[in-house]
């Protein structure tokens, strides 16, 4: 196990029409701890397979160094980082049974067979496919091929790191949540650096200690979900994250008071005063319909999600979201309240400094 | 009771024809012919499994099958290797991949007579590029005096021609396979070997199959290129079950024994051919009888 740091990776893609192509991956830099839980959270065609396959070694980047532990692996290959990685789409030799299979990346390695057989059957047990373990592995569903992917990340004990691509994509949804349990309890038992790819937020969330969102190949916040939850630093994580996303309303800002729309909704300690492309960023949570005082709002629809309603109303043209609990009622022609104390402000999708958690 | 419409079946009509003349009048006639005993005057008397058992204790139909299932044994031993081996060799993207795919696909254009006669001329130790190269660095070669030399010929001369089919095939194959295989058996540590011998070659096994019943069946068949070449020499050195019966359908006009040749000759290819199918496909039926067991 490793601490795995990279220095101002970046990454090109060679491009077919001979024009300089444009960064997949724009230079980063990033330390992940050992024994973390980490989740590159981001839309498809962010970059976060590409990352993945920087630090396992499948890709050369085109710029920066890659360390673990200190040490310079960047020219190294998979097999020499000692990397585990799971992709998205089951990986398993077809013709052998499950316990070749995991007994596959020992054998390549010259590992003793008392040393195989009894890794072997450990990690059988740990996935609780030892019934199966004479099995071909093409008879096998596509849970169960993902599980022996893991498994040969699982049979190595030095691993560096073990790293998903997705991988629960080809999972039935009641299964997910069964192997996400069973990997997190593999990262308590082990305490295997992994890092997660998914543009799940749930399963980022759940997932991981810490969640890296990623836009256009740049990484635009590093935090827990908490932090990503209450105190996003983009508004591209603000709306990604939550469901609901988080509102974003286009502001203006006289002296003290945050202005939408011409009415004043709250009040601000920051010296932002007729800053250009301001923004408001408020969660659905803290968004509150009442008679009196705030925004007039157009509703547009109500949705029940079962334990609260969400209604969905128009703010000057700008979609706002907002929540209404057990118990509580629409007013009969509904103003907008925000809750000052969860409001952020944001200048083009950037939140102002000096807004602290 | 609603009466029945009869009047699907002139749908079906044409088909019927088209089978009729270009399969089973045919394929009758041969039948017909290989039951009976004939005189000249189209006068034809019945005689039975007389001429099935006539071809079946022959020598020369035991010698002849002999050379023809050693003939398709050696073609494929060979150019299945070797197909699989160009296939991996060759370029998976780039300008390479086009230049490669046309150079593999030029022998298959060439029509199987003018194939021959290439070689013919190619092996002949007077004015041949091959038969005189080596006649002159002293190499004693005669394809039309020495036995060896004359399977040697064939021989090259169908890998030559029909490789690139084995090839073409494998590398479909092979280019289907995902990368990400290829990446897990990276990070796996696999070797070369590994790779070949528990991705691409498990991976590739279904057009294996096809373009092992195709180099059979052609091989077991073949006539034009060694009729053209050997003409069936030195001696019957070279007489495949198909030229042995050409000389006695056309050469002896033997009709009776010929079609019960015929139809012996159909009758091997259509069971080895089983015999591959079923040998190479009974690890999937195992597979899918397992899985359907599973989930019952």
């Amino acid at each position: 196990m490793a601490s795995i740091e990279l220095q101002q990776i970046a990454h090109q893609y060679p491009s077919t029409s001979g024009e300089m192509p444009s960064y997949a991956l724009n230079p980063l830099q990033q330390c992940w701890q050992d024994g973390g839980a980490y989740a590159l959270l981001g839309p498809s065609g962010c970059g976060k397979t590409t990352l993945l396959n920087i630090i396992s070694g499948l890709l050369q980047p085109s710029e920066g160094r890659v360390l673990f532990d200190n040490t310079n692996v960047t020219a190294l290959g998979p097999e020499q980082r000692n990397i585990a990685q799971v992709f998205q789409f089951p990986v398993v030799y077809d013709t052998l049974s499950v316990a070749d299979n995991l007994a596959f990346p020992l054998r390549n390695r010259g590992l003793g067979k008392a040393e195989i057989a009894a890794r072997v059957k450990t990690v059988l047990d740990m996935l609780g496919l030892s019934a199966r373990a004479n099995v071909k592995a093409r008879n096998l569903n596509a849970d169960d091929k993902q599980k022996i992917s893991l498994g040969r990340g699982l049979v190595r004990t030095d691993v560096n790191a073990i790293l998903f691509d997705e991988p629960l994509t080809v999972i039935d949804p009641h299964l997910k949540w069964q192997l996400r349990t069973e990997l997190k309890k593999i990262h308590q038992q082990f305490g295997h650096t992994m890092i997660y790819v998914t543009h799940d937020q749930t399963e980022a969330l759940t997932f991981a200690d810490k969640v890296i969102v990623m836009l256009a190949g740049s990484i635009v916040q590093i935090g827990t979900p908490q932090e990503l939850f209450e105190h996003p630093a983009h508004t591209f994580v603000g709306r990604f994250i939550g469901s609901p996303g988080m509102n974003i309303l286009p502001c203006e800002v006289q002296g003290t008071q945050i202005l939408v729309g011409g009415s004043p909704v709250a009040t601000t300690a920051l010296t932002c005063a007729g800053l250009p492309g301001l923004e408001l960023g408020v969660r659905p949570e803290f968004v509150t319909f009442s008679e009196t005082g705030g925004v007039a709002a157009t509703v547009t629809g109500i949705e029940d999600t079962g334990r609260h309603r969400i209604v969905r109303a128009l703010v000057n043209d700008t979609k706002i979201c907002g929540i209404l609990r057990e118990g509580e009622s629409l007013p009969a022609a509904p103003r907008v309240l925000l809750d000052p104390a969860r409001i952020k402000l944001y200048q083009h999708s950037h939140l102002l400094a000096g807004q602290v958690p | 009771m609603k009466a029945m419409n009869n009047k699907a079946w002139f749908m079906v009509l044409p088909v019927l024809l088209l089978v009729a003349l270009s399969a089973i009048i045919p394929l009758m006639t041969v039948v017909n012919y290989s039951v009976q005993d004939s005189f000249g005057n189209n006068e034809f008397f019945w005689v039975g499994t007389e001429w099935f058992q006539e071809v079946l204790n022959s020598e020369r139909f035991h010698n002849a099958l002999l050379r023809t299932l050693l003939f398709s044994g050696l073609i494929l031993a060979i150019e299945m290797p070797l197909g699989i081996a160009i296939a991996l060799a060759m370029p998976k993207r780039g300008i390479g991949v086009s230049v490669c795919l046309v150079l593999m696909a030029l022998p298959l254009l060439i029509p199987w007579n003018v194939v021959g006669t290439i070689w013919q001329v190619f092996g002949r130790v007077d004015i041949g590029l091959l038969g005189h190269g080596l006649a002159s660095a002293g190499i004693d070669y005669n394809y039309t005096q020495n036995t060896f030399d004359a399977w040697a010929t064939l021989l090259i001369m169908d890998v030559w021609h029909w490789t690139s089919l084995v090839v073409l095939l494998c590398y479909s194959g092979l280019v289907a396979i995902p990368e990400v295989y290829y990446q897990a058996a990276q990070i796996d540590g696999a070797s070369r070997w590994a790779v070949f011998r528990y991705i691409q070659l498990p991976k590739i096994k279904r057009v294996l199959l096809i373009a092992v019943l195709l180099r059979f069946m052609d091989s077991f068949m073949i006539y034009t290129e060694p009729f053209v070449v050997t003409g069936g020499g030195p001696g019957n050195a070279t007489t495949f079950l198909s030229i042995d019966l050409v000389q006695m359908a056309v050469g002896q006009f033997d009709l009776g024994p010929a079609a019960a040749m015929s139809l012996i000759y159909f009758l091997i290819i259509l069971l080895l051919c089983w015999v591959f199918y079923t040998v190479m496909t009974s690890q999937d039926n195992a597979a899918n009888g397992g899985r359907q067991g599973g989930e019952g």
